[in-house]
């Protein structure tokens, strides 16, 4: 019981510090591979800092939920972390609190009140980018749902920690069409939800042509830094899952002492790298995809996931 | 060694599988020629596969004959004889657009999968997983056959449905005598070869190889 409780603390902290690490590895990445230097990997610390010491400026004609978004936003993530592998093998205090469906709607609630945060404001932009982003978001929810439920159906669970057990059980279940189809599948929903080409470019400035990043155009000081910090564990949260839970439970630990967590934070960072270095070889060798273009790419999405499932229910 | 045979041939089916809907996805022809590319690349794979599990050696050299046309010879017979046309166009014509082709593909995938049980073929090697894909990657591309109303995206569509044909095929018969799986193989390069000359003369004369607009024949110097 106590250490469930000590080892749910640990992979709060892990997301909540190296979230801001992962996304500046991410940048330093895709600048090397463009051969160009690139800001330190600390840089989004150095951000968050500033952020965070800078004063703020809310819009006397808006509401309070532009107030209370900053804090869901950056909540949303925390509360899924508590419900999945992070670090260990075993369920934790909270494990049985939620499954993968709460999951999702935990950070469901986080983008919906960011929208709600974006129309508020009045700004223009703000509102088109919000539309956009619920554009991509509902065309992304059935693929959540089809990944979700055919994991759910094979492994028989809907809790994300005994549902990762299956898919590593043997060698066949690791190389079955369906899990080569589904991980595909989740990769392309990882790239659509947190706005990286070739939905949207994450590092593009121009307003007309945001789709995630026009959300946050009305924040500052505080509030923007939790907003980016909300961010970027929303893209650590989402990449956990699909390591440890869709890909394989491989290096997380096992045993209930401080030394196998010790080791399962570095072991989760190899895969972790690894990943982000599949994320900078699709933004590196991809344009960003016309507007209307996105639900063509989510659309095959979503069709990888249906066969996924076929492949994987209908059995002879 | 004991390789994981079944589990890395469910890789390769599965892989064959995306690339027949990637190639029905995709606006450029370039794109497509890619995906067949990795389909044919999959197809070897599990060919080769096939042939450590069952331990009939021709299927090796049908894998080998495949790996060296497939991916390699025609791609390259078809930058030679069509490269205009393989270049020119950015985006590929078709009848219906890509989201309602994509859930066609998957009716036809669904199709297959409930269809595939009902076949009197219970012995096939590995049946389990290459008969509905190989019926799946069968109908999908001749949907994209359908659907596509230039020559050489037709082309590639009538490439599909022949690896498909062959998936299946040394599923249910992996016995079949290597002749038989060459000739096939060759006709493949032959078919590139004639269409390909086909398209080139046709859009030098014509300007355009979309079928639905050639409607009368036309003869050369004759206005």
């Amino acid at each position: 019981m106590a250490w469930s409780l000590v080892a749910n603390a640990a992979q709060l902290l892990f997301v909540l510090l190296f979230a801001p690490l992962v996304a500046g590895v991410l940048s330093r990445l895709r600048e090397m591979v463009q051969s160009r230097r690139g800001p330190s990997v600390l840089q989004p610390y150095r951000d968050l800092r500033k952020l965070f010491a800078k004063g703020e400026v809310i819009s006397e004609y808006c509401s309070w939920i532009f107030r209370i978004t900053p804090y869901v936003v950056f909540v949303a993530p925390l509360f899924v972390t508590a419900l999945i592998p992070v670090l260990t093998d075993y369920p934790l205090f909270l494990a049985f609190m939620g499954d993968m469906l709460g999951g999702g709607f935990v950070l469901a609630l986080g983008g919906f009140f960011a929208t709600l945060a974006a129309v508020d404001t009045a700004n223009p932009y703000g509102a088109m980018g919000a539309s956009r982003t619920r554009m991509v978001g509902f065309l992304a929810e059935p693929i959540f749902m089809i990944v979700f439920f055919t994991v759910s159906s094979v492994a028989q669970t809907t809790i994300p920690y005994i549902v990762q057990k299956h898919w590593t059980s043997s060698l066949d279940a690791f190389f079955a069409p369906s899990h080569v189809l589904l991980m595909i599948a989740f990769f392309m929903l990882i790239l659509a939800e947190t706005g990286r080409i070739p939905v949207d470019n994450p590092s593009g400035h121009f307003e007309l042509a945001m789709i995630d990043e026009s959300k946050n155009l009305e924040y500052s000081g505080t509030s923007l830094a939790l907003i980016k910090w909300g961010g970027q564990m929303k893209l650590l949260v989402l990449m956990c899952i699909f390591l440890n839970v869709l890909v394989s439970p491989w290096g997380l630990a096992t045993s209930k002492s401080s030394s196998a967590l010790l080791l399962a934070v570095a072991l989760v960072w190899v895969k972790i790298a690894l990943l982000l270095v599949a994320i900078v070889a699709v933004e590196s060798s991809l344009a960003k995809l016309r507007l209307f273009r996105v639900s063509e790419f989510l659309n095959a999405a979503f069709v990888t996931s249906v066969v996924a499932m076929m492949a994987a229910l209908l059995k002879f | 060694m004991n390789l994981p045979i079944a589990s890395l041939n469910g890789l390769a089916t599965g892989l064959f599988l995306l690339s027949a809907f990637g190639s029905l996805a995709t606006r450029q022809i370039q794109g497509c020629v890619r995906f067949f590319r990795l389909q044919s690349f999959a197809l070897a794979a599990s060919i080769f596969l096939l042939a450590m599990g069952t331990h009939v050696s021709d299927l090796v050299v049908v894998a080998v004959v495949d790996l060296a046309l497939k991916p390699l010879l025609i791609p390259w017979l078809l930058k030679r004889y069509v490269r205009g046309e393989l270049f020119r166009h950015r985006e590929i014509e078709q009848l219906l657009n890509i989201p309602s082709s994509l859930l066609i593909g998957l009716f036809l995938t669904l199709t297959a999968y409930l269809s595939a049980p009902l076949l009197p073929l219970p012995s096939a090697a590995m049946g389990q997983i290459n008969l509905p894909i190989g019926l799946a990657g069968l109908l999908v591309g001749v949907y994209t056959l359908a659907v596509r109303v230039e020559a050489l995206p037709q082309l590639i569509g009538l490439f599909g449905v022949e690896n498909a044909a062959l998936l299946i095929g040394v599923a249910v018969a992996p016995n079949l005598p290597v002749v038989a799986d060459m000739a096939f193989a060759f006709d493949m390069v032959v078919i590139a070869v004639v269409i390909g000359i086909l398209t080139r003369i046709t859009h030098e004369r014509v300007g355009s190889t979309e079928i639905g607009a050639m409607r009368a024949l036309k003869e050369v110097g004759i206005e």
